[in-house]
């Protein structure tokens, strides 16, 4: 019964990537396009030119400071709504949530908006004498880093509301009730239980970070390239497709060892945990 | 159950000001009477919601998305009704491996798709066809398809199925007038999460689309890359609250919650 579905899977996504992975072991000429000569040349450029590594380090980075940003802000958010009345919380779930939905477009769209030297950001500074000058955020890491915690944060409350929908509030109680102060319990008792919802946000927040493609495209620019961006200048303006195949197969390569090794790792930790 | 603090609620007024400001500033300035970006403006006027109108390239990539839309997520749900029936009756080999082909393109990075589909297109000359990008957007959205049906799928009563077979009804009748009846919170959730998720694609159809098959992501994101005017706002406007019209739907279909953070 699944033999339709499988088919359109079989020729519309293997053979594709199968196709990209040859592609990324063709010789590239200036000159004469593709060749049809078969070497790992371009991804020794990838490892060896720094131009390339500084892309991958830049895009590492990025992604680690979105990472620990969504936790820093969005755990907190998660349990503050958490403690929220019946319809209360459904609405503000629902306004982080909601966003999810609507285009990256239009999310960039309006960060650009409110970071340009004469956006809203900058002109409510200056107007209660915080800052001088206009800060640049536009075209800087700060400014496609703010973008995107608002792009990644809802996927870390998510990950967090569903470990804490599991969490029992009677085992807090109990802690309270055995005379533990309220930080005492938070930190002993709810925290290692909300650990894994923490730990596999993260995983979703990372590795969609480091293959964002329209956030850093539109307020990174030209200067501030990423993974995605290279690889989509590689294909649409150098030309210089086997190169471009070569950066997609490594962010694909890199995004399945981090996703499947992380939960790998998370599960083996915490099964040790309970069992313990 | 603990109260929040002062502190706590200062902090969640500024996380739902973070959260909501860009779409506030979008949709403030869409209203704007000047030709360019100005906020806060004086001067307030619908000509920018006036002027999508005589945009022609900006209605006609958003009847594509629309017709691409419709057709994506029919499709991709017609594939996951049987896929997610077998998935949940049957006990076959390769059932789990089949589950996790079906929904990997979650975990492929929309660029390397979009290269892949590039490619793919440019060595069988497909590209520039709506009925192959059709299918591009079928592969993006399944994961979505396939886990509202699922979820739908698992909860079911069977027993009702086996009154209608011994009472006499055909297999395909028994099909259409029990089993899809059923399954129809999860087929019709998850219709119209594939239609958005596909209406907003942006990155894998970025590589693929051409001036013929221009989406409406792919020509807003065109437009903002040149130049960011007050048309782009209106624009975005509309597909806020046309987001927002369909979550309503959303939730009342099959609860919003379960569409977000469900796992099925």
């Amino acid at each position: 019964m699944s033999g339709p579905g499988l088919l359109v899977f079989v020729t519309m996504l293997l053979a594709p990537l199968a196709l990209t992975a040859i592609l990324s072991l063709n010789v590239f000429n200036g000159m004469e396009g593709i060749q049809s000569v078969y070497s790992l040349k371009n991804y020794l450029e990838i490892f060896s030119d720094s131009y390339y590594l500084e892309i991958f380090g830049r895009t590492a980075l990025m992604s680690a400071i979105v990472t620990v940003l969504c936790v820093v802000l969005g755990v907190p958010e998660t349990l503050i709504i958490s403690r929220m009345r019946g319809r209360w919380r459904g609405v503000f779930l629902l306004i982080i949530l909601a966003p999810l939905l609507i285009s990256v477009v239009v999310r960039t769209l309006g960060w650009s908006i409110l970071m340009g030297n004469n956006g809203l950001i900058n002109k409510g500074l200056m107007l209660f004498n915080i800052i001088d000058e206009p800060l640049r955020l536009a075209f800087t890491m700060t400014g496609v880093t703010i973008a995107m915690v608002h792009v990644m944060v809802p996927f870390m409350v998510i990950s967090v509301w569903a470990s804490l929908q599991k969490l029992d509030p009677q085992v807090e109680n109990a802690g309270l009730s055995l005379g533990a102060s309220q930080r005492t319990v938070f930190r002993r008792v709810v925290l290692p239980q909300l650990l894994p919802g923490i730990l596999s946000g993260s995983i979703i927040v990372f590795a969609l970070s480091a293959s964002a493609f329209a956030t850093p495209a539109l307020l990174g620019g030209r200067r501030l390239k990423v993974v995605a961006t290279a690889a989509y200048d590689e294909f649409l303006n150098t030309l210089n497709w086997p190169l471009g195949a070569a950066i997609a197969v490594v962010l694909l390569v890199a995004n399945i060892i981090i996703i499947v090794g992380c939960n790998r790792w998370i599960e083996r930790r915490f099964k040790a945990v309970f069992e313990g | 159950m603990q109260k929040n603090s002062p502190l706590a609620l200062v902090y969640h007024a500024l996380f739902i000001t973070f959260i909501l400001a860009p779409l506030a500033v979008v949709v403030a300035v869409a209203f704007t009477d000047k030709g360019f970006i100005s906020f806060p403006t004086d001067g307030l006027s619908l000509r920018w919601f006036r002027a999508i109108l005589d945009a022609t390239e900006i209605m006609s990539a958003f009847w594509f998305s629309a017709k691409l839309g419709l057709a994506a997520a029919s499709i991709a749900i017609a594939l996951a009704v049987p896929a997610a029936l077998a998935i949940t009756r049957y006990r076959f080999a390769g059932r789990e491996v089949l589950m996790a082909f079906f929904m990997s393109p979650l975990m492929i990075p929309h660029v390397v798709l979009g290269a892949a589909f590039l490619r793919f297109f440019n060595i069988a000359g497909l590209s520039g066809s709506f009925f192959w990008l059709m299918f591009t957007h079928v592969i993006c959205i399944m994961p979505y398809a396939l886990r509202m049906v699922l979820s739908a799928a698992t909860g079911m009563n069977r027993e009702i199925e086996h009154a209608g077979l011994s009472l006499g009804a055909s297999r395909s009748t028994v099909f259409l007038r029990i089993t899809v009846p059923m399954l129809m919170a999860g087929i019709a959730g998850g219709w119209m999460l594939s239609f958005i998720q596909s209406f907003d694609e942006l990155t894998m159809t970025v590589f693929v689309a051409t001036p013929g098959t221009m989406t409406l992501p792919v020509a807003m994101y065109n437009h903002i890359a040149q130049t960011i005017d007050p048309l782009v706002t209106s624009v975005s406007t509309v597909l806020i609250v046309g987001t927002l019209v369909l979550m309503v739907i959303l939730d009342k279909l099959v609860g919003l919650e379960k569409v977000l953070i469900g796992k099925g």
